[in-house]
């Protein structure tokens, strides 16, 4: 140990060791939530087999333009992250904390359309759980409310994760502002810059999954 | 919890500070094992007289020591308390915790804040779970089955699903640390092919436990929002597949079988190494075999469901799987079986559990082959018939080789020896009271006793009775080691650095270890299990060096 | 049951005697084994212990043979498991043409069964000896599980969706009927007994203890009064849904181009659920059933149609009458309309 970099926990070798094992961790993170979410999907599947035409019918309810600015917003916020840790790891403090405020703005603008929508649906009377009124009602009613309940539980835990990685995005801007997170200590950034990619990547199969379905399937 | 430290000086673990900050904060991985220790002791110990409540129920056919509502929380809780606070944390955050970072030549794992997180997160949905368990219980089995966990039970389910959700994110960071540990702190020249079985086994089960338990999270997850907003997943009522709820349980639950026995199979095999003096047998077949069942672990789960109204397809196909994942588990077997020829034996109590582990295992394992037997299956599923396999594999596997491996390392950790006497003693006792505990239960099965009965026919008294006799010959065994371990903390003869005489990094320190392990970072240049055969070069060895202590 | 000990159940089925033979293999298969590898255990352990004066020369490293040895072997032995297994279990999944069919509907924590004449129980089963008997079974509440260990067969019952059960007793007496799955506080108390008895004094039972309509004519009452045939017995012909007579086991082409076997789980969903699956040709304009018709009443609206067979060749069990009352009952009902809500 003789270069002790302050950076260095006391069980580490050297820096790049400390480096990987922390890159390491977080990709195993990312696949436990790739299984977490796989759960969810496989939900999808099975009941989007049993119920086809009430999965479209379901679609049809979804604001296809709000949707498609929400995946344009998060797709900016991506880049905006990934220049981010570029800029950590140049050690360019106001740039970083620059592009990872307005990650967090962008992230918020989503979360905002996405309550917008919320709210819309339960204007509408298509919330099918929690004691809600649901207006709904045909022969198509029981496909439906589990279209409903998955849309809700699967862009809900999508939120969810938002909202921590924006709790974790304005952390790691406080840090930045303070002088951190630059040169050989951006290991936070880069990792927690995964971790957005991510949730970002799950937008892009939650997005067709429900939005697009029926514009496929009406083909008029 | 101050524990007594070794005689006086060498600065250990132990006796580097003693406050209790010092240990509920602490970011050692062997106070953090020795935290783990405390807490599933308890856990145990609940799991424990549960089972004892309920094979005194049954040793009657009427239901006359307690209300049905009553025996069917007991069960509940022993199942949860055994499965998901004892046996799944047992062999990874006890010895794994302790003994990963050491026999890889590391100071600390590679993230000791994560790991104290990781504890907490275990100690915290323990008592969520322990408060459900005194506000009332939950009576939904351990496997939550659909719509009567999400629908009908009235008990505590909430609470402690939440118990077990909190857990499993416990045992993920577990998993992950341990993964990355492997790959990123070994010891200079400490090569995979060098490395001790038990790290092999350590990691397949930690790559388990990473990629399976967010099923089992998420599976809980859904069980709670059907039952506190009525977001139908899985009751049909509320048009969700109930089904769906068992593929996903099983996903996870069945590759849990294998987070239980394969730590306990790299237990064993440094067991069978160390006191027959012999490099096991196939050291790559062992290891490689831990990875074959971790892979094909994920994919028997729907063995669970022969008779649930899954496709027969699917049974075909899953059944076909569950008969080759036998065929690793039957290679350890032989293995260790092997590794005993031509060696030099030695029957300390560590022994004596690795040898029962491996015959009772061969129960378990060969009576696995009936339930993958589709038709078998069909009549024994849901009996006691698998209620006495999976003892057979859980019991007489896991927790004989967690008690083997707790004798083997206890020296290691706490800095004293164990009285020998009577842990052969309490040996002895526990396989024969495990045996006449659980094997009428295959003969119970076949004849169709369902598991989870609160009565039953009178016919079947006597088998119950054996069975229930057994159980607290059984009790009595568990309360020896829990017994003289405590004591030997005081009185027990200070241990030397290695008692047994076995290789790996874990016994060139002093026992009990240094904070950081070892005063400088050892070198590895020579293989796993090197040993020295008829004990010549390690006698004069020991003439050589001065008498530890 | 006698007071001998019992390594085994009775054997009261055509599966029984398979399902024992096969189990005895696994267990001389497994004891082989079992004592195989204790006698080398306790052999070695005494000839190796240390200080004994044995051998140890040319200590064995490593034998890749032998290591393939030990998977080659148990191998096909295992795949000898699987196949009897196999043959066995895909049995079980097909019953024979002419099985008497009985219903079960499952609750916490009974079992009620009704026989194709009518006669329901509850607890107890009570079937002719040497007869085929296939149950569709259903639940009421949460999973249970029927078990009748002596017939060697076990199959879980779900809400909301259909299983079934077949087996075919080969000997008179009384079994133990369990529910094998657990389902609540008295889980333990749903069990009950299956009566097998010759078929004369089967017959005799059915008559002595006439207690319930015929489902197929209880299902014809349900049928009316709910009108089904306004829409579903003209051919196909009036133009709003298509014709229910001999439809019970034909494929039918659905709307989206895929087409589906109309076995009961089918009949089931379409009544409660009629938009999931439409047929080819016509418009989901039939009310959503879901929570208006009893479980019971589904299994008998389900046997009523599978009675009503084609006009043309008679079916095997009274033909002629059912199709003469569906085109007449076609009539009467004339105008009522059918909407949605």
């Amino acid at each position: 140990m003789a270069e002790h970099s302050r950076a260095l926990a006391h069980h580490f070798e050297n820096l790049e060791q400390q480096r990987d094992a922390g890159e390491l961790g977080m990709w195993l993170f990312l696949t436990t939530e790739i299984m977490f979410f796989g759960g969810l999907f496989l939900a999808y599947c099975v009941f989007r087999a049993w119920y086809p035409a009430e999965f479209v019918a379901g679609s049809e309810t979804m604001d296809v333009t709000l949707g498609t600015i929400n995946t344009a917003v998060l797709l900016t916020s991506s880049l905006s992250m990934a220049l981010a840790v570029r800029a950590a790891g140049q050690s360019q403090r106001r740039r970083l904390v620059a592009l990872l405020v307005a990650t967090t703005l962008l992230g918020v603008v989503f979360l905002g359309i996405k309550s917008y929508e919320y709210h819309h649906k339960y204007e509408e009377g298509l919330i099918p759980f929690g004691g809600f009124p649901f207006a709904y009602d045909t022969g198509r009613r029981a496909g439906l409310v589990t279209f409903l309940n998955l849309y809700f539980l699967m862009t809900g835990l999508h939120a969810f994760h938002m909202v921590v990685g924006i709790f974790m995005l304005l952390a790691l801007a406080v840090l930045a502002w303070r002088g951190g997170l630059l040169g050989e200590r951006s290991l936070p950034v880069h990792n927690i810059g995964l971790y957005w990619h991510f949730v970002d990547l799950v937008w892009v199969y939650l997005f067709p999954f429900f939005y697009l379905i029926a514009v496929r399937s009406g083909g008029h | 919890m101050n524990l007594p430290a070794a005689a006086r000086p060498p600065r250990n673990y132990l006796n580097a500070s003693y406050s209790l900050h010092t240990w509920l904060f602490t970011l050692d991985h062997k106070r953090i094992a020795i935290l783990y220790l405390l807490t599933i002791t308890f856990f145990f110990v609940i799991g424990g007289v549960a089972a004892t409540i309920v094979r005194l129920e049954l040793m009657t056919p009427a239901g006359d020591l307690v209300e049905s509502e009553t025996y069917n929380k007991l069960f509940t809780i022993h199942g949860i308390t055994m499965i998901f606070f004892f046996l799944i944390p047992s062999i990874p955050t006890v010895l794994g915790n302790f003994l990963v970072p050491l026999m890889l030549g590391a100071r600390d794992l590679a993230f000791p804040r994560l790991n104290l997180l990781s504890y907490y997160l275990f100690a915290f949905g323990g008592l969520l779970t322990l408060w459900a368990i005194l506000a009332g219980g939950v009576d939904t089995g351990w496997t939550f089955y659909t719509p009567y966990s999400s629908t009908y039970s009235n008990t505590y389910v909430m609470t402690t699903a939440v118990g077990v959700f909190i857990t499993g994110f416990s045992s993920i960071l577990t998993g992950l640390n341990f993964i990355v540990t492997t790959h990123m702190m070994r010891a200079p020249g400490q090569t995979w092919f060098r490395l001790p079985l038990f790290i092999w086994s350590m990691y397949a089960t930690s790559l388990i436990m990473v990629l399976a338990t967010p099923v089992v999270t998420l599976a809980i997850l859904l069980v709670g929002l059907e039952r506190l907003f009525g977001i139908g997943i899985f009751d049909p009522a509320l048009g969700g597949d109930p089904l769906l709820f068992q593929h996903l349980f099983w996903f996870y639950s069945h590759p849990a079988v294998y987070i239980m026995i394969l730590p306990a199979m790299g237990v064993v095999s440094e067991l069978v190494a160390c006191f027959s003096r012999r490099r096991p047998f196939g050291y790559a077949f062992i290891g490689f075999s831990s990875f074959a069942i971790a892979v094909l672990s994920f994919l028997v789960w729907g063995h669970h469901m022969f008779v649930s109204g899954q496709s027969p397809y699917a049974g075909l196909v899953f059944s076909m799987l569950s008969f080759l994942v036998a065929i690793p588990s039957a290679v350890k077997v032989f293995n260790w079986t092997a590794t005993l020829y031509k060696a030099s034996i030695s029957y300390n109590t560590p022994m004596l559990y690795a040898l029962g582990f491996i015959g009772l295992f061969t129960v378990g394992g060969l009576t696995g082959l009936f339930l993958a037997t589709l038709a078998i299956d069909r009549h024994v599923h849901d009996t006691y018939f698998i209620v006495a396999h999976f003892h057979y594999i859980m019991v007489g596997g896991t927790v004989m080789a967690y008690l083997g491996g707790i004798h083997f390392w206890w020296p290691k950790m706490t800095g004293r020896m164990y009285p020998e006497g009577w842990a052969r003693f309490s040996a002895v006792l526990i396989f024969a009271g495990f045996n006449l505990t659980f094997f009428p239960q295959f003969i119970l099965g076949y004849l169709g006793m369902p598991r989870r009965y609160h009565v039953y026919p009178e016919e079947w008294q006597v088998l119950n009775v054996m069975s229930s006799a057994g159980a607290s010959i059984l009790a009595f065994g568990y309360f020896f080691p829990i017994t003289y371990l405590t004591w030997s903390l005081w009185y027990g003869a200070p241990a030397p650095p290695n008692p047994f005489g076995h290789t790996g990094l874990e016994w060139q320190t002093p026992s009990p270890p240094p904070t950081y392990n070892f005063d400088r970072v050892p070198i590895v240049e020579e293989e796993a299990y090197n040993f020295d055969p008829d004990d010549t070069q390690r006698k004069a060895r020991e003439e050589q060096e001065l008498p530890v202590g | 049951m006698s007071n001998d000990f019992q390594w085994m159940p009775e054997q009261a089925s055509s599966f029984a005697a398979e399902v024992d033979a096969l189990y005895l293999f696994l267990i001389l298969f497994s004891g082989f084994f079992t004592v195989l590898i204790a006698f080398l255990i306790v052999f070695f352990a005494i000839k190796y212990r240390r200080g004994s004066p044995a051998n140890r020369t040319q200590r064995a490293g490593h034998f890749f043979l032998m290591e393939l040895s030990w998977i080659a072997i148990p191998f096909p032995l295992m795949m000898v498991m699987f196949f009897w297994g196999a043959r066995i279990y895909m049995q079980q999944f097909r019953p024979p043409a002419g099985a008497m069919e009985i219903s079960c509907v499952a609750r916490q924590w009974m079992w009620k069964f009704q026989h194709p004449e009518g006669n329901t129980e509850i607890n107890d089963l009570h079937v002719p000896l040497n007869q085929p008997i296939r149950i569709n079974m259903i639940s009421e509440d949460v999973i249970h599980s029927l078990y009748v260990p002596a017939f060697r067969v076990k199959q879980d019952v779900l809400p909301g969706r259909y299983t079934t059960l077949w087996f075919k007793p080969t000997k008179v007496g009384r079994y133990h009927l369990f529910c094998a799955e657990y389902c609540g506080a008295k889980h333990s108390e749903m069990r009950g007994t299956v009566h097998v008895l010759e078929p004369s004094q089967y017959q005799a039972w059915l008559s002595g203890k006439s207690d319930g309509q015929a489902p197929a004519a209880a299902g014809r009452m349900l049928f009316e009064q709910l009108r089904c045939g306004t829409c579903h017995l003209g051919g196909g012909a009036t133009g709003r849904g298509p014709s229910l007579v001999g439809l019970f086991g034909q494929t039918v082409p659905l709307q989206n181009g895929q087409t589906v076997v109309a076995d009961e789980t089918y009949l089931r969903e379409s009544i409660l659920r009629p938009a999931a699956k439409v047929v080819a040709g016509y418009q989901p304009i039939m009310p959503a059933y879901e929570g208006q018709i009893g479980e019971e009443g589904l299994l008998q609206l389900i046997a009523e149609i599978k009675s009503l067979a084609p006009p043309g060749p008679p079916a095997k069990s009274s033909p002629a009458p059912d199709a003469d009352d569906a085109t007449s009952e076609n009539a009467p009902p004339g105008k009522a309309k059918v909407e949605t809500p």
